[in-house]
C-alpha cells in the first residue's frame, strides 16, 4: 500500500532566527518541506489565513494544517516524528529543557532587542541586562559540549538565536555584547555548533545576513530622526 | 502507587498556583504546600527558582520545576499513568492547546492586568476594548478545540482549561474594578457557559478563591493612586 505523502510547508523568512529554528529541526529529522519565503511588509493571502491572530511567522504546515508560534512547532515536530528527538525524554530533563527555551526567548530576545533598538545610555543598559542573562547560560554550558548534553537538542536550536543573531549584530552595532573574556563557554559552544553539518546548512549565510542587519539598523535610525 | 516527595511553593491568590494545583489534583498527587507570605520571598524559593524567583514552583523529590505551564505538562508526564491525560493525545491538538495557552499568557491576560493598571479613563477603556477582542478569540478558539464538549479539552478538564480557567477568579475581581462585564453571555455565551462548568468541576472548586477575599488583595496589589 503507497504511503500518504506528508506535504509540510514552513512560511517562512530567510533572516528570521525563529522562522531558522524550525528549519533546523526539519532538517535533524531528515524531514523534506517546501520552504515559502514571505514578504513581512506585504503578507500573502497563505498567512494572513493560516495565521489569522498573530499574523506571523514561521507557520508550519503539515498536510494543510496550519501550526503557528516557533516553540510550538518545534514541539509538535518532535511529538509527530518520534526519531532523532530534540527534546530530552525524560520529563525532568524536559521540564528543564522548557525552562531555558523560555528564557531565552522571553528574557535574553527581548532584552537583546534594545541593544539595536535603542542608543547611549539606555543601550549601555541593555548591553549591562543581556550579560546578565547571558552569565546564566554561561553557567549552564560548563562541562557540557551543548546546552543539551553531550549532542545538540531543543535548548540548542532555540539558542542559535543568541549564537548567530544576537553575537552577529555585534558588529553591525559596534558593541562586543558576548565578549570572549566574560564568556568562554558561549564561545566555544558556538565553535561546536558551527561543527555540526545541520547547523552549518540552517543558518543564514553571515555575509548577506549582516548586510541585512545593517540595513534594518539604517532604516530604524532614519524612522527615528 | 509511590509518587515521591511533593512540595509546592506557592500562594493562594496566584492564578499561575493553581493551574499547579489543579494538575496535582486531577492526578490525585499528595503534596505539601508552602504558602509564601506576600511581600517576602522564603530562602527556599529564592533556592529552587534562582532565576525568576517566583511561584509558583513545583519541588518533586528535592528537584525544582518552574514555571505554570512548564509545571503542568511536568506533572501529566511524571505521572502519567494517574488519572486522565492534561494535554491531549493526537499532536495537533496538543500543538492547538499550547498554542492558546501562550496566547492566554502573552496577549490576553497582559491586556487584563493592563486594565488594573491603567492611568486614566481613557487607557482603562482601550484596556478593556483589547480584553474584549482578545475574549472573543477565545470563544472562538472554544469552538474550535471542543469540538461540542464541554470543554477546551473534551470531556474532562485539561490544560488549556486549566490555563485559562485558573484566571477566572481574576477575571471577575477586574470586572468589579472596571465596573464592566468581561465575559458576557451575548457576546461569548460557549465561553459562559464553559466558566461555570469549569469553576464546578471538583479538582477546581476547592481552589477558587473567593471573589471579596480576592478583591480585597487586588487593592493592596493595585493600589489607586491618590486624587
Amino acid at each position: 500500500m503507497a504511503e500518504r505523502s506528508e506535504e509540510v510547508k514552513l512560511l517562512g523568512m530567510w533572516a528570521s532566527p525563529f522562522s531558522r529554528r524550525v528549519e533546523i529541526a526539519l532538517t535533524l529529522k531528515g524531514l523534506p518541506y517546501e520552504f515559502s519565503e514571505q514578504d513581512i511588509a506585504n503578507k500573502s493571502p497563505l498567512l494572513l489565513q493560516s495565521n489569522p491572530v498573530h499574523k506571523m511567522i514561521p507557520v508550519l504546515l503539515h498536510n494543510g494544517k496550519p501550526i503557528s508560534e516557533s516553540l510550538v512547532i518545534l514541539e509538535y515536530i518532535d511529538d509527530t516524528w518520534q526519531h532523532n528527538q530534540i527534546l530530552p525524554q525524560d520529563p525532568y530533563d524536559k521540564a528543564i529543557a522548557r525552562f531555558w527555551a523560555r528564557f531565552v526567548d522571553e528574557q535574553i530576545y527581548v532584552t537583546a532587542m534594545k541593544v539595536v533598538g535603542k542608543v547611549g545610555e539606555e543601550r549601555d543598559a541593555a548591553v549591562e541586562a543581556t550579560r546578565d542573562l547571558l552569565k546564566l547560560m554561561e553557567k549552564e554550558l560548563v562541562g557540557k559540549d551543548f546546552l543539551g548534553g553531550e549532542s545538540l537538542g531543543f535548548v540548542d536550536i532555540v539558542a542559535t538565536l543568541v549564537a548567530f543573531w544576537l553575537m552577529r549584530t555585534e558588529e553591525v552595532v559596534g558593541v562586543k555584547v558576548v565578549p570572549v573574556e566574560m564568556f568562554p563557554e558561549i564561545h566555544r559552544w558556538v565553535k561546536n555548533l558551527l561543527d555540526v553539518d545541520v547547523i552549518k546548512k540552517c543558518i543564514p549565510p553571515e555575509d548577506e545576513h549582516l548586510n541585512y542587519i545593517r540595513a534594518r539598523m539604517d532604516s530604524l535610525k532614519l524612522k527615528s530622526v | 502507587m509511590v509518587t515521591g516527595d511533593v512540595k509546592l511553593i506557592g500562594s493562594w491568590a496566584s492564578v499561575f498556583v493553581m493551574r499547579a494545583r489543579i494538575a496535582l489534583n486531577l492526578k490525585s498527587i499528595r503534596y505539601e504546600f508552602l504558602q509564601e507570605t506576600y511581600g517576602t520571598k522564603s530562602e527556599l524559593l529564592l533556592k529552587s527558582n534562582p532565576v525568576h524567583k517566583k511561584i509558583p514552583v513545583l519541588i518533586h523529590d528535592d528537584k525544582p520545576v518552574c514555571e505554570s505551564n512548564i509545571i503542568v505538562q511536568y506533572i501529566d508526564e511524571a505521572w502519567s499513568s494517574y488519572g486522565p491525560s492534561i494535554l491531549p493525545s493526537q499532536p495537533y491538538d496538543r500543538a492547538i492547546a499550547r498554542f492558546w495557552a501562550a496566547y492566554v499568557d502573552d496577549k490576553w491576560f497582559i491586556a487584563l492586568r493592563s486594565i488594573l493598571t491603567a492611568g486614566g479613563e481613557e487607557e482603562k477603556k482601550a484596556a478593556i476594548a483589547e480584553v474584549e477582542e482578545r475574549t472573543d478569540h477565545l470563544e472562538k478558539a472554544f469552538i474550535e478545540c471542543s469540538n461540542g464538549k464541554p470543554f477546551f479539552n473534551g470531556d474532562h478538564i485539561g490544560y488549556l482549561d486549566i490555563a485559562l480557567g485558573s484566571f477566572l477568579g481574576w477575571w471577575k475581581v477586574v470586572e468589579l474594578d472596571a465596573n464592566h462585564i468581561l465575559l458576557d453571555e451575548t457576546k461569548t455565551p460557549s465561553l459562559f457557559k464553559w466558566a461555570e462548568r469549569f469553576c464546578n468541576d471538583p479538582d477546581v472548586k476547592p481552589l477558587m478563591p473567593e471573589t471579596a477575599k480576592l478583591a480585597e488583595f487586588a487593592r493592596k496589589l493595585f493600589p489607586k493612586p491618590q486624587a
